[in-house]
């Protein structure tokens, strides 16, 4: 982590709206400065608005109030001549989000299509190293909906990595998932974070949010609550641990 | 869902304020959902706000598709290309069956019948007059128009509310894609061109069969001159305002459905209404349209 280099994230009092409704207050006052090769897990319980939080950061919807930057540009970004800047970012969706009308492959392939016009033979290798890297092989010529949520997840997160970010953005990634398919994804964001083979061992910034701060230890290095529209940062696990926050108590033990 | 008076106020006071922005949707719905006045005069007065609301949504929503379409033609081609060619064998390749036997069946209602009541009362010679005027510049485009927007525009209705409710527009623009360009600009291309073919098909189609019910009842009529009567009350500006018509009807058709399944959030629930809504929008479009070119025709 290098905390001289200039920040992937940077909110100076941000106000965050719903993304249905935006005129909706969801958090306000938000100062959150996110550094190069950070690991982050934002918590908070059902309705906090975690997700509308990261849908911000994510830039699909404007901040009400504040200044947001990413990649030092800044927040939202909805002009071509910025995209680039844009894409340096992935965001994966709680419940993937997937396109019904494409298989799981085509699911995958489509940003690679879209922005890097590669023929369909063109983005095979690629598309099909991050299946077998995800273990989604056996499901790439599926339709989303004939796949168990879990492996949608999962598609989500590949059709974010696709076009290689430099920042992760996950909302919820360990919801309602099964031990085996939890440990999955603690390991495969570590190993993000740590440089994948396939990102070119380059590490990448991740940003999740979570309803339980439990599994995260010993993975996230950094983490912050959202209460009462309200976001804290706490730091690492051990100062998390050591502070007197209700909502983390609460987050720990149940 | 409860009336929100919050928004109301909210959007009163940027009035007073001087600082109100553009009415955004939540505070429109709210807007709409105010008890409906006991005078007629506000009653007619709300429906023709809505009316005006409704038709600013889909005029900037064209207007901001055809920018699309100008810009990014050629942007995205391996991405955004396929699915035109999917679009026009959806609205036009699959549809053709159901053309033909509707081709058959206009010519047995229509054609067939005037053709044996004009033989009888002694004026074949208009034939080839009534059959231009009513088949090719009327009864085909707007048949065509219609069975296209029951058979393809309401399932882009559908699909596209779907994509809305399900989040997948959201996904679209997480991962830099413009939904305007991958999602309705190829059903605006694909149903320009299908509308266009259908038609095509339609009336010569219609034609056809339309000879052959006449022939069954034994009208004297020879193919020879049928045809030569068609070919001779066609001219130039009826192939050119055809094309332009047909292509007209499948955009705005492709506009209003797509305005209505994409445009503004969606719950599931609110998919059926939206259909409704969708298909009676487009078919007073086709129809307002259709009487733009009578005009144009009488003028020229």
């Amino acid at each position: 982590m290098n905390q001289s280099a200039a920040p992937v994230i940077e909110m100076q009092g941000v106000a965050i709206g719903a993304l249905r409704e935006p005129s909706l207050l969801l958090a306000e006052g938000v100062n959150w400065r996110v550094a190069p090769g950070e690991y982050w897990a934002v918590a908070g319980l059902q309705g906090s608005g975690k997700s509308d939080f990261l849908m911000t950061t994510a830039g699909l919807t404007p901040p009400v109030a504040g200044d947001y930057k990413l990649f030092g540009e800044p927040m939202p970004i909805f002009d071509e001549t910025r995209l680039k800047t844009r894409l340096r970012m992935g965001l994966v969706f709680d419940s993937g989000q997937l396109f019904n009308h494409l298989t799981v492959a085509e699911n995958v392939a489509l940003p690679a299509h879209y922005h890097e016009n590669l023929a369909p033979d063109e983005a095979q290798s690629e598309v099909q190293s991050w299946l077998e890297a995800t273990e989604l092989t056996p499901w790439a010529g599926r339709m989303p909906s004939s796949i168990g949520r879990n492996w949608q997840k999962r598609v989500g997160l590949v059709r974010a990595l696709v076009l290689k970010p430099e920042l992760l953005l996950v909302d919820d990634p360990l919801a309602g998932l099964d031990p085996r398919h939890t440990n999955w994804w603690l390991g495969f964001l570590d190993a993000l974070c740590r440089g994948h083979p396939l990102l070119e061992g380059r590490p990448i910034t991740v940003v999740v949010t979570t309803a339980d701060l439990r599994p995260w230890k010993g993975h996230a290095r950094q983490f912050a609550v959202l209460k009462n529209q309200k976001l804290s940062v706490l730091g690492s696990w051990s100062q998390l641990e050591s502070g007197t926050n209700e909502l983390v108590q609460e987050l720990l033990t149940m | 869902m409860p009336f929100d008076r919050s928004a109301v106020a909210q959007y009163v006071a940027g009035v007073q304020k001087g600082n109100a922005s553009t009415l955004v949707w939540p505070q429109i719905r709210s807007l709409l959902r105010l008890p409906l006045p006991p005078s007629y005069t506000q009653f007619i007065g709300r429906k023709l706000f809505r009316l005006i609301l409704t038709v600013q949504g889909l005029g900037a929503f064209a207007l901001i598709t055809l920018g699309v379409i100008l810009t990014k033609i050629r942007a995205a081609r391996r991405a955004v290309w396929p699915r035109i060619y999917q679009e026009i064998s959806r609205v036009g390749l699959r549809l053709l069956p159901m053309f033909l036997f509707m081709a058959a069946a206009l010519g047995l209602l229509v054609i067939g019948q005037t053709v044996s009541w004009l033989t009888r009362v002694g004026a074949i010679k208009y034939l080839g007059t009534i059959m231009v005027l009513v088949v090719v510049r009327e009864l085909g485009p707007l048949t065509a128009g219609l069975l296209v927007l029951a058979r393809a525009g309401t399932a882009n209705v559908v699909e596209l509310g779907t994509a809305r409710a399900l989040g997948e527009v959201e996904a679209l623009e997480a991962l830099g894609i413009d939904p305007v360009h991958y999602l309705v600009v190829p059903r605006v291309l694909g149903m320009a061109v299908g509308v266009f073919a259908l038609t095509v098909y339609l009336i010569l189609g219609a034609l056809v069969s339309g000879y052959l019910w006449a022939f069954l009842q034994d009208v004297p009529l020879r193919p020879g001159d049928y045809f030569r009567q068609l070919a001779g009350a066609l001219q130039w500006l009826d192939f050119a305002l055809l094309g332009l018509k047909t292509a007209a009807f499948g955009f705005i058709i492709a506009v209003v459905t797509c305005y209505h399944g994409l445009a503004q959030p969606l719950h599931l629930e609110e998919v059926s209404a939206a259909t409704v809504r969708a298909v009676a929008q487009s078919v007073i479009g086709c129809v307002l349209l259709d009487a733009v070119f009578i005009i144009i025709y009488l003028a020229l």
